[in-house]
């Protein structure tokens, strides 16, 4: 399928020296919703940023519904509306006012009626009238989402949507977002909950110091995450896996004193027992056994903090000995 | 061209003037009232004519101009500053909307406010002295192309400010002291000869004169002179903000 963001070889390296993106290639599909995960100072405002026209890039290019946003700005901007992470309104503009504004600005005629339809949506249709400085956080918050509606866009990028938002909110919030995609919106959001990404994305890209780490299907993703590994300390290591037991999903690891087991957590037989009699036989000994589970939340933090960790891990493997 | 684009933002920022109708049109209305009911009717009827013009008479399109030039700037620079300074200036840089567009918007609307400003206080002063406009299609050109040119330089002015301190700075420091220096309340003649060498280079002085001139067809400097200026003016204002529009100079990283 027509990819309608495409990004190559993007890359930004602000005034100050300090690069906040590097060599950033990534296509989001039409229709979907796609989770951008990263800790803070990862570079997501950044690539937004540079996809909506705020900030220029410095190397790459991006095209949104094959128009690129430098050369075909007029029509790849049309198409994109965006709420940035920052809640910024004119406090003593009308709300309907703000929406009116947003809608011409984009280079639509005026609509009422969509206009309408969208604050109802937001529940913001009874303040039509109120000045915004009256509103409370969450309904400026809806808002700006009404603001980057307003003029129909295919894309709607949201910038940690809910950063700092309560829970009934937040799952408000993903409703609605689930019911754009429903209407044929392709959306970007950009989050630093785990959670949120699992929740919400079709797909998930993880990005820290300014790389994409990782873009994969959440259905992927979630198999990993349905995974959980038992793993053995042996008192004596063990060269290779024994024949009697190779039929079995295990692996060695380090120098052979750790024989791991991975089995799914949602399946009813998980096989440990099994698996632990035929150890028996084998007449292999144990000393101590604990689970792992790989959650999202690792496999995350495992790319985040990757070669640290390992590091870590290492230093207390060895220290274990 | 996005003609929607230009007419939300020229609409948004006229809509501030009704909003804040005190500060931006009754406000200077009121203060060039007073320089009227003090210069013009207290201390002029003591002074004898100027050019053979009575001296309330006199001040009225230098006082228009005064206040032609501080609003123009006030206007345009606030317009832009302010959604700057709150961050909604987001919304216009993702837009679908030309450089171009943009200055249009925010600069016509400054201008236009201006202008209106400038046609209130004709009125106003109507109610205080008497005048005629020998020349009303040189008068209302030099309206307009001072209130752009201004407009135009306040955009500049609030584009470069990154706090509220810059963005008074250079009205208060420099327009208003060149304003008040360049003939407003006096004709050049009347200065002695060195000092009218000096004013030659203070830009306002052109524009008071020929302003003056559509009014009563007295002037302190050639009228091909002041429009000449003022067009220069204008095309340097022009050529910079092509140049900050280009560079990204300030509002984008
Ligand atoms: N205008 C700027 N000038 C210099 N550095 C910036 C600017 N904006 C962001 N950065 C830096 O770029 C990095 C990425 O920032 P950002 O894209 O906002 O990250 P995120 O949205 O993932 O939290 C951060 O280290 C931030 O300090
Ligand atoms: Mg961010």
């Amino acid at each position: 399928m027509e990819p309608i963001i495409s990004i190559k070889g993007l890359g930004k390296t602000y005034a100050g020296g300090f690069t906040a993106l590097q060599n950033i290639d990534l296509e989001i599909q039409r229709g979907e919703i796609f989770a951008l995960l990263g800790p803070n100072g990862a570079g997501k405002t950044t690539l937004i940023s540079i996809v909506c026209g705020i900030v220029n890039p410095s190397q790459g290019n991006v095209t949104v519904s094959d128009f690129d946003i430098q050369r075909d700005y007029r029509s790849a901007r049309r198409a994109i509306g965006l709420v940035p992470q920052e809640i910024s309104t004119d406090s003593f503009e009308s709300v309907w006012g703000a929406v009116k504004f947003s809608r011409g600005l984009f280079g639509k005629p005026p609509n009422p009626a969509h206009l309408e339809k969208i604050l109802r949506q937001l529940s913001l249709w009874e303040k039509k009238d109120n000045k915004i400085i009256t509103l409370s956080g969450g309904m400026k918050r809806r808002l700006m989402i009404a603001k980057a509606l307003s003029h129909e866009p295919s894309v709607l990028f949201l910038d940690e949507p809910t950063a700092g938002v309560d829970v009934e909110l937040r799952q408000d919030m993903w409703e609605m977002v689930r019911g754009l995609r429903d209407s044929g919106v392709t959306v970007i959001l950009t989050t630093h909950y785990i959670e949120e990404a699992e929740e919400m994305a079709d797909r998930v890209g993880v990005i820290n110091r300014g790389e994409l780490v990782l873009v994969e299907d959440k259905k992927t993703l979630m198999q990993k995450m349905g995974e959980k590994e038992l793993s053995l300390q042996l008192p004596e290591p063990l060269q290779k896996i024994p024949d009697s037991l190779a039929d079995l999903p295990l692996r060695l690891n380090g120098d052979g004193s750790q024989l791991i087991y991975r089995f799914d957590i949602k399946s009813e037989n998980t096989g440990i027992a099994e698996f632990l009699r035929r150890l028996n036989s084998a007449n292999i000994e144990f000393r101590d056994l604990h689970t792992r589970e790989s959650s999202l939340e690792e496999i995350f933090v495992n790319l985040v903090h990757g070669a640290r960790r390992e590091h870590e891990k290492q230093l207390s493997g060895e220290t274990q000995e | 061209m996005n003609l929607h684009g230009i007419g939300a933002i020229y609409k948004f920022e006229m809509a501030r003037t009704w909003r804040t109708l005190m500060q931006s049109i009754a406000s200077p209305v009121l203060s060039t009232s007073l320089y009227f009911i003090v210069f013009g009717a207290a201390i002029g009827s003591r002074m004898g004519e100027v050019e053979g013009v009575s001296y309330g008479a006199f001040i009225i399109p230098g006082l228009i101009m005064l206040a032609l030039l501080g609003e123009s700037i006030s206007n345009a620079s606030f317009g832009i500053f302010f959604p700057k300074f709150s961050g909604t200036i987001y919304e216009v840089l993702s837009a679908p909307v030309s450089a171009f567009e943009i200055v249009a918007g925010y600069v016509g609307a400054a201008a236009t406010k201006s202008i209106l400003l400038g046609l209130l206080i004709l009125i106003t002063a109507r109610f205080f002295v008497d005048y005629e406009i020998l020349h009303p299609f040189w008068m209302i050109t030099f309206l307009v192309l001072t209130a752009v040119t201004f407009s135009l330089f306040g955009f500049i002015i609030g584009i470069w400010a990154d706090d509220f301190q810059k963005l008074q700075v250079i009205p208060l420091m420099i327009v208003t002291p060149l304003t008040f220096l360049g003939g407003a309340f006096y004709s050049i003649s009347m200065l002695p000869e060195f000092w009218q060498k000096v004013t030659l280079f203070n830009p306002v002085v052109y524009l008071i004169s020929g302003f003056r001139w559509a009014f009563y067809g007295v002037s302190d400097v050639n009228l091909g002179l002041s429009v000449g200026m003022t067009l220069l003016f204008l095309v340097l204002c022009l050529t910079t903000i092509w140049w900050i529009f280009r560079t990204g100079y300030r509002i984008k990283t």
